[in-house]
Formats: C-alpha cells, sequence, structure tokens
C-alpha cells in the first residue's frame, strides 16, 4: 500500500471509530458513566441490518434504517432496565453493571443467532453501463472504494449535523445542561431522564450506522465482533478528551490512522498495541485527553 | 392576601439523617417572606423540598391552590415556581444568554425575546455580556445570571437560597436592592438567608430555623428587635 493509500484507508476506520466514540463521549458527558455495552449495540445493529437485507429481502438503505430504529430502542430499554436504577449508585456498580449487559448482548446473540460466522454482503456497489460490478473509484493508481468514500461522508455529516444540533437545539442545549449541572437542569424544567434517553437513542442509533460500515470494511459478522471497535473507540473517545464531541472525531481519526500505519509500516501483530502506546503517553502528557477540559470534581 | 404557599408539616431525611422535623409556613402573593437560620438548620433542605427536587416523608406542600407534593422539579417551573440555587450553580460552560434561555425552557419560544429584553432591563450588566462564557462572570455576576435566570421562567413564586453567599458588601447591598425592586415590580419571594440583618430589613415577614425546626416567626420588624434573634443572629 502507498502513504496514500494508507492515509485514505486510515481516515475511513477513524470515521468508524469516532462514530462509535461519539456515543461513549455523550452518554459520559450526560450520565457520566462509561457504557461498555456500546460496542455490542454495534454487534447487534449489524445483525439487524443483515437479516433484514439477507432474510427479508430489504433493500440496503432500509435495513439500515430497521437496524438504526430497533438499535434506538435498545440502548433506550438497556438505560431504563440496567442504568436508570442506579442512578445514585457509586459508579462502580454501574461500570459493573455496563459490562454485564455488554456480556448479556453477546450471549444473547450467541444462543440466537449462533456462533457461525455470517459475511456481511458489501451494499456498496455500483453496476455500470455494461453491467460490470464496481466497488470502487480509480484515480491514477489510487483505488478509493466506496465504502471509504461513504463512511467518510457520513461521519463527517454526522459531526456537522451532531455539533449544530448540541450548540443550538432546544434539546441538545438542554444536553449541555443536564451534563453540567443536573439539578440546576431540573430546576430549569428539563425533564432529566428524558434527556438521558434520547442520549443513549442517539449513540444506539449511531452505533448501528457504526456497524453496518464496519461490517462493510470487515464483513465476518460474529456475536463478539462489536468488542474490538468498540475497545477501540473507547479509546479513541478517552485520547480525544471524554465527553468532548469534537474530542472523539479528532480521537476516533487519529486512532485509525495511527493503526493503519503501525500495520502498514510496523506490525500487522503489533498494530493494537501501537495504538494503545500512544494513548498512554497521551494520557501521561494530557491527562483530560487531547480536546479534553480539566474535570473540577464538585464536593 | 391570597395564600400562594403553604408548608404543612415536612419531614425530610438524608438516609438516617433527619434535616428537617415537622415546618410548617406560608407564604401570601406578593408578600417577602424570610427563612433565616445558622449553616446546616435545615433553609436549603426546606426550599429544594418545595421545589420538588427533595421528598417530604409527611404533610403536605400546597402551591396556587394545587398539591405539589410528589410533583418532579422539572414539572413545577411551568406551573409557577423558580428556585434560584444556593451557590448559584449557573451553566458555567455555557453564554450568559444561553443560561438563560434555559431559564425560559419551559415558555413557548416565542415569549423568550420579551423576556430577554425584561431581563437586561433589570440586569444592564447580563446584557453587556451576553455572548460571554458564565464561567468567566464575577460571583456577583453569576449571582445576577441566576436571578435573570429564574425570572425567564416568568415565576409567581421566586424562591431565593443566599443570594448574597460570598459577595463583597456592597454586591451584597446591590443584590438587595435587586430584591427590592423586584418584590415592588410584583414578584412574590421566598428568600433563603444567613445574613439575617439584610433579609429581615427587607422580608414582610420572618421563619427563625433551628436545627430542622421553626422557632420563631412574625414580621421582620419583630424578629430584628427580638431578643432571641438579635443574640443569635445579630452579633448581640
Ligand atoms: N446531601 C446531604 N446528605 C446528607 N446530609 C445532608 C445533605 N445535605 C444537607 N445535609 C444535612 O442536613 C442538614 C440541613 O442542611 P441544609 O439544608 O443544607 O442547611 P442550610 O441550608 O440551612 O445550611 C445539615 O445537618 C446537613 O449536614
Ligand atoms: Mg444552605
Amino acid at each position: 500500500m502507498s502513504f496514500l493509500d494508507s492515509l485514505i484507508s486510515g481516515i475511513s476506520l477513524g470515521s468508524v471509530y469516532a462514530i462509535i466514540a461519539l456515543g461513549y463521549t455523550m452518554v459520559y458527558g450526560i450520565a457520566k458513566m462509561l457504557n461498555f455495552a456500546h460496542g455490542d449495540v454495534i454487534m447487534v445493529g449489524a445483525y439487524i441490518c443483515f437479516f433484514a437485507v439477507t432474510r427479508f429481502n430489504l433493500p440496503p438503505l432500509v435495513g439500515i434504517l430497521v437496524a438504526v430504529l430497533l438499535c434506538t430502542v435498545l440502548g433506550i430499554t438497556i438505560e431504563k432496565l440496567a442504568y436508570a436504577p442506579l442512578r445514585s449508585a457509586p459508579s462502580l456498580a454501574v461500570l459493573i453493571t455496563a459490562i454485564g449487559v455488554s456480556y448479556f448482548l453477546q450471549n444473547a446473540a450467541l444462543l440466537l443467532w449462533s456462533p457461525n460466522p455470517k459475511v456481511f454482503p458489501n451494499f456498496f456497489i455500483l453496476h455500470g453501463a455494461d453491467g460490470a460490478e464496481q466497488t470502487g473509484l480509480e484515480l491514477g493508481s489510487l483505488r478509493i472504494s466506496y465504502v471509504t468514500l461513504v463512511t467518510i461522508v457520513v461521519c463527517v455529516v454526522i459531526m456537522l449535523v451532531l455539533t449544530f444540533f448540541i450548540n443550538n437545539g432546544k434539546l441538545g442545549k438542554a444536553m449541555r445542561a443536564v451534563s453540567e449541572d443536573k439539578d440546576a437542569a431540573r430546576l430549569m424544567g428539563i425533564n432529566v431522564n428524558t434527556t438521558i434517553s434520547v442520549t443513549f437513542a442517539i449513540g444506539s442509533g449511531l452505533a448501528a450506522i457504526a456497524g453496518v460500515l464496519y461490517m462493510s470494511a470487515y464483513p465476518t459478522l460474529v456475536p463478539t465482533t462489536g468488542s474490538m471497535p468498540g475497545i477501540k473507540a473507547f479509546t479513541a473517545a478517552v485520547f480525544g478528551g471524554i465527553g468532548s464531541i469534537p474530542g472523539a472525531f479528532l480521537g476516533g481519526l487519529l486512532l485509525g490512522v495511527i493503526e493503519i500505519f503501525a500495520k502498514a509500516y510496523i506490525s500487522t501483530q503489533l498494530s493494537d498495541a501501537v495504538v494503545f502506546a500512544v494513548l498512554i503517553v497521551v494520557l501521561l502528557v494530557k491527562p483530560s485527553g487531547l480536546l479534553g477540559k480539566v474535570v473540577r470534581e464538585k464536593v | 392576601m391570597a395564600e400562594l404557599l403553604k408548608v404543612d408539616d415536612i419531614n425530610v431525611y438524608y438516609g438516617a439523617i433527619h434535616a428537617i422535623k415537622g415546618v410548617s409556613f406560608h407564604v401570601d402573593e406578593g408578600e417577602i417572606v424570610t427563612l433565616i437560620g445558622a449553616n446546616g438548620a435545615g433553609k436549603s433542605t426546606t426550599l429544594q423540598t418545595v421545589s420538588g427536587l427533595l421528598r417530604s416523608k409527611t404533610g403536605s406542600i400546597t402551591f396556587d391552590g394545587q398539591s405539589i407534593g410528589g410533583v418532579p422539579a422539572h414539572r413545577l417551573v411551568e406551573r409557577g415556581l423558580a428556585q434560584v440555587p444556593e451557590g448559584r450553580r449557573v451553566f458555567l460552560q455555557m453564554t450568559v444568554e444561553e443560561n438563560l434561555e434555559m431559564g425560559a425552557y419551559t415558555q413557548p419560544k416565542a415569549n423568550t425575546p420579551g423576556s430577554l429584553e425584561r431581563v437586561y432591563v433589570q440586569f444592564p450588566r447580563l446584557k453587556e455580556r451576553r455572548r460571554q462564557i458564565a464561567g468567566t462572570l464575577s460571583g456577583g455576576e453569576q449571582q445576577m445570571l441566576a436571578m435573570g435566570r429564574a425570572l425567564m421562567s416568568k415565576p409567581k413564586l421566586l424562591m431565593l437560597d443566599e443570594p448574597s453567599m460570598g459577595l463583597a458588601p456592597i454586591l451584597v447591598e446591590q443584590i438587595f436592592q435587586i430584591i427590592r425592586d423586584l418584590h415592588k415590580a410584583g414578584t412574590t419571594i421566598l428568600l433563603v438567608e444567613q445574613n439575617a440583618q439584610m433579609a429581615l430589613s427587607v422580608a414582610n415577614r420572618a421563619y427563625v430555623l433551628e436545627t430542622g425546626k421553626i422557632t420563631l416567626s412574625g414580621t421582620g420588624e419583630e424578629l430584628i428587635h427580638s431578643d432571641e434573634v438579635r443574640k443569635a443572629y445579630l452579633g448581640g
């Protein structure tokens, strides 16, 4: 792979991480918890889309929409059943519950869909005038697949829409208020529980989109599919500064690029180690992450 | 005058700590009523129970003719109850104007410009700093912002929790002048203070709270001249 090839696939992988990292970072910002089950929502989204398209013969776009809708409902349900009752519990209890939810989702998937890998179809194929399949563009020696292109565009669009929504939307502002001070937000008339539900809904809907994009690039679908991108995206969120939306974007992109470059120029086996080594160095130098704010603990 | 708020025999607990022990009081429309007492007496707990952030195990709270015990805090704002919490609690990472907009969260959007204008007339300082992040304001300015934010919901009852806390004397003067102005303009106010001197001087009526119980009540004038209050809260 040339340098440019690596850079583009790094940005594309990083875009997927960024979309997942948004879910971690938004939920952390508002509910002050690490939702370790977030990665598994990616997997559920991918399965739903897979079955919608291959078994129910729905068009890919409809399949994605169904996955987004069901994952949104799943996210809200997880929050209501598992996390909301623990709202004033110690954060360690919440963390362990989140890990429990993660195992629950993986094992439910194992039971429902078996451990046999499914091959995720490539939706991003165009048919030329002669009927030949095209999976990407050729620009001289450079080849960019449609999956890569779509992934990057989708990530940028999500970033722009979300940033606008958080900065200017009524609900977006309510989310910022809740993330700063829940009781003060209540005194404004904001329903904190609803706001938290909406945050989970958005994060989980995005996870479904990320699941489909990830599967389109790495098409082996098994019940543990979500954990690796989940952990990487969590790393990306911490890297960029957990709680910060631009941080998730930046952290995701950097992580993807570093991973691909480490694969291309250092070693395929060591790429993950390199990724985490970079994280550790960044956190040693700047514990709040690249764009993170220094958090003052309230007493 | 019509009774706007009636608190009857509330008992509030933090786990095993019995913080409020059978407190009853009322606020009539158009009054300034103050609740004074030392640190830890239970003033904030009382206000938070009225505003719905905390629950009473017993008794009843009636606001504007309706029972509000058990109604969650966020549903009380639209009914005309606003609380300026202790320590101001403005949204430090939002701009001044965004903070004010949050105060109007339950209001129709069309009312916001008019409400902003009213608040800016009352607090010209906030208008100058409308685009500034609230975290960069001084303590006095943050207190004004917290009050302006509460007024954005056009409350029937404004509850203030120690608005003078941590402010220089000149700013305390200024805040109390604003309280008088708001009262003159027709706002009913329930004021919690440790600064008994200032609070009693603006209040129509006052209650003294001691370790979770009301031990004295009367007009502001009466309590300023009461020996007990002078000894305990006014430095002799
Ligand atoms: N979150 C809390 N948890 C446990 N005890 C509390 C809490 N908040 C207040 N208290 C206790 O309740 C009592 C009343 O406190 P508070 O209402 O804050 O008093 P005041 O506002 O008059 O200073 C005090 O004894 C205080 O220690
Ligand atoms: Mg207090």
